[in-house]
């Protein structure tokens, strides 16, 4: 499904990424996790085109992403994305959240995305809040209705962007387990965050970044059960501190 | 477009154009330290317990601040000349245009710099007057010595800019046909029947100047967020 | 010294008889009116497209709208109006200049000049207020909006401006204040607005105090129903849950 080979992106003389590769296959949920500025939330923004990069070549679906010629926004139209501070549009309804893309990307009708808005909005459980704005509801909330925007374009896969770092702690919860039950679903996943538990419980494999560099890329249980790399170990022996 | 430029008027002017630069700078100074001093007052006036004085403060602001520069320099030159001739006995031929234009701009712009000076003030967190009480300064050694000084700091770029905005509108004295940098390009222009060059040019000098100016605000400015 | 106050000199009729004093004013204030408001027009689409160019991803697009405000931002008004009233017509190529000054009637090249003028002059401040107001949003929005699959000016249409615009209402306010205030400098090409119809009277009545009263007190009154309007905008553009409302 997602295919990243050999890619490096600098700032200037700082080197952001260097010679990044993996794979998500379809169905697979790839948790990425690593100390802070390991670059791990620029790889997944280039996933999408969201970050240029300079070197290597990155696919989804079969579509370069780095090729000029590749119309990014339809290919973004079918990758789903969630944002570490949740991005919902302040000025719209959470209905309005849900169908603007829908319309206007998508080009189906008002009833139609209202309707697909409203569903998906009943399955992270905030139906009653379709008429507020998101200014009116709690990050947890709001997180929530992002994961169903994105689902609302029908994605091929979804990304996350560290989407519970910026939630008081009593909301991480209802956000993750949205996450798990998509996840058991099926859906194919990258997820760049440091919910460990989460990746326990769903996550195919793990993959550890530190200083633009991917130090390890395992199944779930060889990186909890014996990671290789010094790095690693330390910064799940500080995890666990938490 | 078939204009035949010439330039050739402008050479032999520049000794006149540049005493029209100086009445224009000589306008913008006195402005720019009566205005900051007035405004100061007021600014202080408008924050102060004492609420008449507040209200006069503030109605005095709001009246400059909701009516044109032009309709004020018309109060000041058909009017305060009238006055200043009469108050000081002055002989009727005396020419008072240009201290009238300066009283106006000072107290027009006045208004403007004590809105600035006023957000600067109150800029300053509201624990240093309470610190400063608690050594036991009085309210205005509070404002004169703790106050005042950071909000100034803070407030350097806005003034410059200001300051920037007050040169550009001195030219409007034009209207009192008192020859500042502007009147005088005009009366050169009309008198050659060359009003296209030396408009142009007076907009040239116009640009050169206070976007040189405005970049060394910027730069100030940059400097100060980084300190 | 003594002054005879005549407020009734305002119901007398003016030389030529086919109004009053008070008619004077009164066509003064609709043409300042007139003035302001198309000029704001124009200001507001230009300003708009301008502060968007600011803030594209384009070096030459940003760059050539910088220059457009610097250049409108550093020249005084008054020198703007004159290039623009006695200049461009002189230099406008194909005849366009002299169809100008010989078929339409001098009223109209005032109007149009001042107009111009003033609405570029604005549109610099406008672009300025417009760019901080897209800057001033966070930098996730574009992201989401793009990762949603929306093009780069679908981006801008739906997701930036609704939102840079509700933010930047109370500069706006001011901005639009001073084209009301700014109209009056184009009383020195001729222009028959408030302003300049106060110096006629003025002029005819000697009744100077009278007539600056009046005129000073209605652009008093035009910044007061301005003031109340864009206070109504602020009220029905504000976003629930988004600062300071409720």
């Amino acid at each position: 499904m997602i295919t990243i080979d050999k890619v490096s992106k600098h700032y200037g003389s700082f080197q952001v990424l260097t010679d990044c590769s993996t794979k998500v296959a379809k169905g697979e949920v790839v948790v990425v996790c690593g100390p802070s500025g390991s670059g791990k939330s620029t790889l997944i923004k280039c996933v999408n085109g969201l970050e240029p990069f300079q070197a290597g070549a990155i696919t989804v679906d079969g579509i370069s992403v780095g090729d000029p010629k590749t119309n990014l926004s339809k290919l973004r139209s079918r990758v789903g994305m969630v944002f570490q501070h949740f991005e919902l549009f302040p000025h719209m309804s959470i209905t309005d959240n849900l169908s603007i893309a829908q319309e206007k990307v998508l080009g189906r009708s008002k009833d139609e995305a209202r309707a697909k808005g409203l569903k998906l909005l009943e399955r992270v459980g905030l139906k009653a809040h379709a008429e507020k704005f998101p200014g009116q509801l709690s990050g947890g909330q709001q997180q929530r209705v992002a994961i169903a925007r994105a689902l609302c374009m029908d994605p091929i896969c979804m990304l996350f962007d560290e989407p519970t770092s910026a939630l008081d702690p009593e909301m991480i919860n209802e956000v993750l387990d949205v996450m798990v039950e998509l996840a058991q679903e099926g859906m194919t996943m990258m997820c760049v965050t440091h919910e460990m538990g989460f990746a326990r419980k769903v996550a195919n494999r793990v993959i550890f970044m530190d200083k633009g560099l991917i130090v390890e890329d395992d199944s779930k249980d060889a990186f909890f059960g014996a990671p290789h790399s010094e790095r690693a170990r330390q910064f799940l022996a500080k995890i666990l501190q938490h | 477009m078939n204009y035949d430029f010439d330039w050739s008027s402008i050479p032999g002017a520049l000794p006149f154009l540049w005493d029209g630069m100086k009445i224009s700078l000589e306008i913008t100074v006195t402005a720019v330290i009566f205005g900051i001093v007035w405004g100061t007052l007021l600014a202080m006036l408008r924050l102060s317990p004492v609420k008449p004085l507040a209200w006069f403060a503030a109605g005095y602001v709001n009246l400059f601040r909701s009516i044109p520069l032009v309709m004020v320099l018309l109060w000041f030159f058909l009017i305060v000349p009238q006055l200043l001739r009469s108050f000081f006995n002055l002989d009727p031929n005396t020419d008072v245009r240009l201290t009238s234009a300066m009283i106006g701009f000072a107290l027009f712009e006045s208004a403007y710099y004590s809105e600035i000076i006023r957000a600067g003030i109150q800029s300053v967190p509201k624990g240093q007057v309470a610190a400063a009480s608690a050594l036991g300064m009085s309210y205005s050694q509070a404002m004169r010595l703790v106050v005042l000084p950071q909000a100034f700091r803070n407030m350097v770029p806005l003034l410059l800019t200001q300051a920037i905005v007050l040169f550009q509108d001195t030219s409007l004295v034009y209207m009192s046909a008192l020859a500042d940098f502007f009147g005088a390009a005009y009366k050169v222009g009309d008198r050659d029947g060359r009003l296209v060059e030396l408009l142009l040019f007076a907009g040239a000098v116009y640009f050169v100047l206070c976007f040189t100016l405005s970049q060394v605000v910027r730069r100030l400015q940059k400097r100060m967020a980084t300190v | 010294m003594s002054y005879q106050w005549n407020w009734s000199i305002f119901s007398s009729p003016v030389p030529t008889g086919e109004t009053t004093y008070l008619g004077w004013m009164l066509s003064g204030l609709q043409t300042t009116v007139t003035l302001s408001l198309c000029a704001w027009v124009m200001a507001l689409a230009l300003g708009s497209l301008m502060g968007v160019l600011r803030t594209v991803p384009n070096k030459w697009l940003s760059g050539l709208a910088a220059a457009y405000v610097e250049v409108f931002r550093n020249i005084p008004l008054l020198v703007q109006l004159f290039i623009w009233y006695f200049v461009l017509p002189e230099l406008l190529p194909f005849g366009l200049g002299d169809a100008f000054k010989q078929q339409l009637n001098p009223l109209t090249q005032q109007f149009l000049s001042a107009m111009v003028c003033l609405g570029f002059f604005t549109s610099a401040r406008v672009c300025e207020q417009v760019r901080a107001g897209i800057n001033s949003l966070p930098r996730g929005q574009k992201n989401a909006g793009l990762a949603l699959g929306f093009t780069l000016p679908q981006t801008y249409r739906h997701v930036l401006l609704p939102m840079a615009f509700r933010l930047v209402v109370p500069p706006l306010t001011s901005e639009f204040l001073n084209i009301f205030k700014n109209s009056a400098v184009c009383s020195t090409i001729g222009l028959l607005e408030l302003a300049a119809q106060g110096r006629q009277l003025v002029d005819y009545t000697a009744q100077p105090y009278e007539s600056f009263i009046a005129v000073t007190l209605l652009y008093v009154l035009i910044n007061v129903v301005v003031m109340s309007l864009m206070r109504v905008v602020e009220t029905k553009t504000r976003v629930p849950g988004y600062m300071g409302s409720k």
